[in-house]
């Protein structure tokens, strides 16, 4: 690969991990003033916050491997749907609070893993985002493991939320651990990671905490993919129409 | 004092420039008032070459809002000062940690009503941390995330008050 061809795959790549930081950041910051109480309210908006803050540094780095103008503004309003790279799990809408935190705990789940190999990659800005990305997540984690500890071992209602919310999800999560020819490459490049490494450490630690919790693994006879093509579900649309109207409608403003 | 703000206080010590450095103690965390951003660890360096002053900081949390405001607070202390060639740099490696944090922001902090950092254990301690007003170790916690990212929110079952706690990270 030459340097030119590394360099767009290392912003096609870090423009996915935005994607996945926005989205996921977006959907959650929902939770603000509809959390089932005031400080979990607080706390989710917290979380969200985090994953924002995440998302502008890797547009902000892909701005500066473009170097045509673009901010990193224009990269989280004015591209559509089809042109968002973020795995589907993240854009689903946020349901009740059971599914919203079996699904945290599973993207909390991937994202340890994930991070803590990022931060290896020879990229120094990715390297640095996750290290910087870890520490918050750990502190995710274990806000998600305890809240799907409470639901699944809790009433029986809780139970059957939040055993419903993950044979909702699950089959959203396989695309997680199916890198294609752009990861394959970046993670060979010692850029990027292969996430299909991370599935057993993954599944594991899942299993663990959904057994501790009293739920059941899921099925694994349904999947769905397309996240990392541009293929979306029907929700990512109302939700970046949502997150992009002022930006589009008042172009060039500022906040 | 940690091995980490020992460091950060040999660098400053070591400058050439330590009246920029004291200028910007008036910078201050706008969340937190009582913390200026050297006693927070938000403030890394402080480098003049000739008519140009480059300061470098660093966020607390990837999301943290603060930010906007500590950079034009940064431009305007320096700008009163007369420096005109002035570049804020964002620095993300190393990651800040809670263990920059002064330990003269540590007691600002106690004063302020929140538990300072343990800088023990990687995660939020469940009970046990010393209450900021009464003193107390009898404090539970109520939520890993309080009024902002870096805080969890306690509560002392002794003289019942909710208090913060600035998160080890
Ligand atoms: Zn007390």
């Amino acid at each position: 690969m030459s340097d030119e061809d590394l360099k767009q795959a290392t912003l096609d790549y870090t423009l996915r991990l935005g994607d996945d930081a926005l989205v996921l950041g977006q959907r959650i910051s929902e939770w603000v003033s509809n959390g089932p109480f005031l400080e979990e309210d607080i706390a989710y908006g917290n979380v969200a916050l985090d994953y924002i803050g995440r998302a502008r540094m890797y547009y902000g780095y892909a701005a500066e491997l473009a170097a045509d103008g673009r901010s990193e503004d224009d990269f989280a309003y004015l591209r559509s749907e089809r042109e968002f790279r973020n795995y589907l799990i993240n854009e689903l809408p946020r349901g009740d609070f059971a599914y919203s935190q079996v699904r945290q705990l599973l993207v909390d789940q991937f994202n340890t893993a994930f991070l803590d190999r990022l931060v290896e990659s020879r990229d120094a800005t990715l390297a640095a985002i996750a290290a910087k990305g870890i520490k918050e997540t750990r502190y995710h984690l274990r806000r998600s493991r305890e809240w799907v500890l409470r639901l699944g071992d809790g009433t029986a209602e809780s139970r059957r939320r939040a055993q419903k919310g993950l044979d909702d999800l699950w089959g959203y999560t396989h695309e997680l651990f199916e890198p294609d020819a752009l990861e394959q490459r970046l993670a060979k490049a010692g850029i990027g990671v292969d996430t299909a490494a991370l599935k057993s450490q993954w599944q594991q630690a899942v299993a663990a905490t959904l057994g501790e919790a009293t739920l059941n693994l899921p099925q694994e006879d349904w999947a769905v993919r397309g996240g990392r093509t541009g293929y979306h579900t029907e929700y990512l649309g109302h939700l970046l129409g949502e997150l992009q109207s002022i930006y589009r409608s008042y172009p060039g403003c500022r906040w | 004092m940690t091995r980490d703000f020992f460091e950060r206080q040999r660098r400053r010590e070591q400058s050439p420039v330590p009246e920029l450095w004291d200028l910007l103690d008036r910078v201050r965390d706008p969340e937190l008032p009582v913390l200026s951003i050297w006693d927070l660890g938000v403030l890394c360096d402080v480098k003049q070459t000739g008519e140009k002053v480059v300061v470098t900081i660093t966020p607390t949390y990837s999301g943290c809002p603060a930010m906007e405001t500590i950079r034009s607070d940064i431009e305007r202390v320096l700008g009163e000062a007369g420096m005109r060639r002035l570049e804020i740099r964002t620095r993300l490696a190393p990651a800040w940690s809670s263990t920059w944090i002064s330990p003269e922001g540590c007691d600002k902090l106690r004063d302020y009503g929140i538990a300072p950092p343990q800088n023990q254990s990687d995660l939020t301690p469940d009970a046990g941390l010393a209450c900021p007003r009464c003193g107390s170790a009898d404090t539970r916690c109520i939520s890993e995330f309080g009024s902002t990212a870096c805080k969890a929110l306690f509560q002392c079952n002794d003289c019942r008050e909710p208090f913060d706690y600035f998160k080890d990270i």
